[in-house]
């Protein structure tokens, strides 16, 4: 009896812990506590308030996505982007998530979003209509669709119009550490 | 004697790789502005297979990439209807075509735009790319994405690729209208001002 009871104990644990390493990231579908009012600062900006975050000149490795809670293979991959942030943030490697989610669903999606996916990269929102003009200035080859991005150290850039994998969006940094 | 044999070869050899080259980059990227699009045969949501050959009397054609999973798309929705009520008279009926995999994107699937084409009174056809040859052709990369096409003698002409006006959140703050300007000046036997613009959009599933 107590060794069963023991059993369930060590099982229950198991599967929690099990949950814990997996926390992969809640599609807008399974939002738990979705009425909870999220109550955290965005920082919204325009194109022109923006451009600032695309050329620092800090010698960091600027890692910039643009995704949207309403974008599938952009929440797939951002478990890849928070684990880069953990592991390479003393490397000099900076995250930054930026959110084309449309404005008038900031309170009801994005932010429930960053706070139930415990969110630690940087995230803000860019909120310019006139895509065509920013668009070429992120970067030229961009059509505009989502997950899109950059990686940029002071003057080297590179830019991604696809969705990566841990390992690849690693090799990519790699080629800037050194 | 040797030297200019080495040159030639050497020549040669330039040309075939360029050739290459500039035939893989076309094959990646679909068509550009001024290049002849294929037809093709994809079925409707009415279980008809449409071909740009069937439009006898069109002058051209609004071919819109478009889906019922993609908010973009969807907001989109209306203009696009608008466009079709507009333009299809004038001989630049609206086409659309859905891209996705329905493996990823089930609620794409033909019964769902089945459903999409009856609540929101689609008045043009709405075909699936099943087999998913058609959009990379035409190098469609997202939802909503456009291309207009002037039927000209030596085929169907891309006259036009990008978004449909300058602000996807309320139709009534645009400023331009990019498809309509374009079709506009096809009309007027005119060239297109602006022929590329850009947009975001939901990535196509392949």
């Amino acid at each position: 009896m107590k060794f069963k009871t023991v059993l369930i104990i060590l099982l229950v644990f198991a599967s929690c812990k099990n949950e814990e390493k997996k926390a992969e990231i809640a599609t807008n579908d399974n939002v738990v506590e979705k009425q909870i009012e999220a109550n955290l600062d965005l920082e919204v900006y325009d194109f022109a308030g923006f451009e600032k975050f695309l050329n620092r000149d800090d010698g960091k490795i600027h890692v910039i996505n643009f995704w949207a809670t309403w974008c599938a293979p952009c929440v797939k991959e951002l478990p890849y982007f928070e684990k880069l942030n953990a592991e390479y943030g003393n490397e000099n490697v900076e995250v930054l998530l930026v959110s084309l989610d449309f404005p008038h669903l900031y309170e009801s999606k994005l932010k429930p979003f960053i706070k139930d996916n415990k969110l630690k990269s940087k995230v803000i929102a860019l909120d310019d209509a006139d895509m065509n003009t920013w668009i070429p200035k992120v970067d030229e080859t961009w059509s505009g669709s989502l997950p899109a991005t950059i990686i940029y150290k002071n003057n080297k850039r590179k830019f991604f119009e696809q969705s990566f994998t841990f390992e690849a969006l690693e090799t990519e940094v790699k080629q800037f550490l050194k | 004697m040797k030297n200019t044999f080495k040159l030639i070869s050497v020549a040669i050899i330039v040309l075939c790789v360029s050739a290459f080259t500039i035939n893989k980059t076309t094959l990646n990227e679909g068509y550009k502005i001024g290049d002849v699009a294929e037809d093709f045969s994809l079925k409707n949501v009415d279980g008809k297979m449409v071909s740009l050959s069937d439009y006898k009397d069109a002058k051209g054609f609004i071919i819109t990439f478009t889906c019922n999973t993609c908010p973009y798309a969807v907001m989109y929705e209306d203009r696009i209807i608008a466009l079709d009520k507009k333009y299809a008279a004038k001989g630049y009926p609206v086409i659309a075509i859905m891209p996705n995999n329905v493996s990823v994107k089930p609620d794409d699937n033909l019964d769902a735009m089945k459903q999409r084409a009856t609540d929101k009174g689609f008045t043009f056809p709405y075909l699936i790319d099943k087999e998913q040859k058609v959009y990379p052709k035409f190098g469609a990369t997202k939802t909503p994405h456009m291309f207009i096409l002037q039927k000209t003698k030596k085929g169907n002409v891309v006259k036009y690729i990008g978004a449909i006006d300058d602000n996807y959140k309320d139709a009534s703050s645009v400023t331009t209208k990019y498809v309509e300007k374009a079709v506009d000046a096809l009309l007027q036997g005119k060239e297109v001002e602006q022929t590329e613009t850009k947009a975001i959009g939901c990535s196509i599933k392949a």
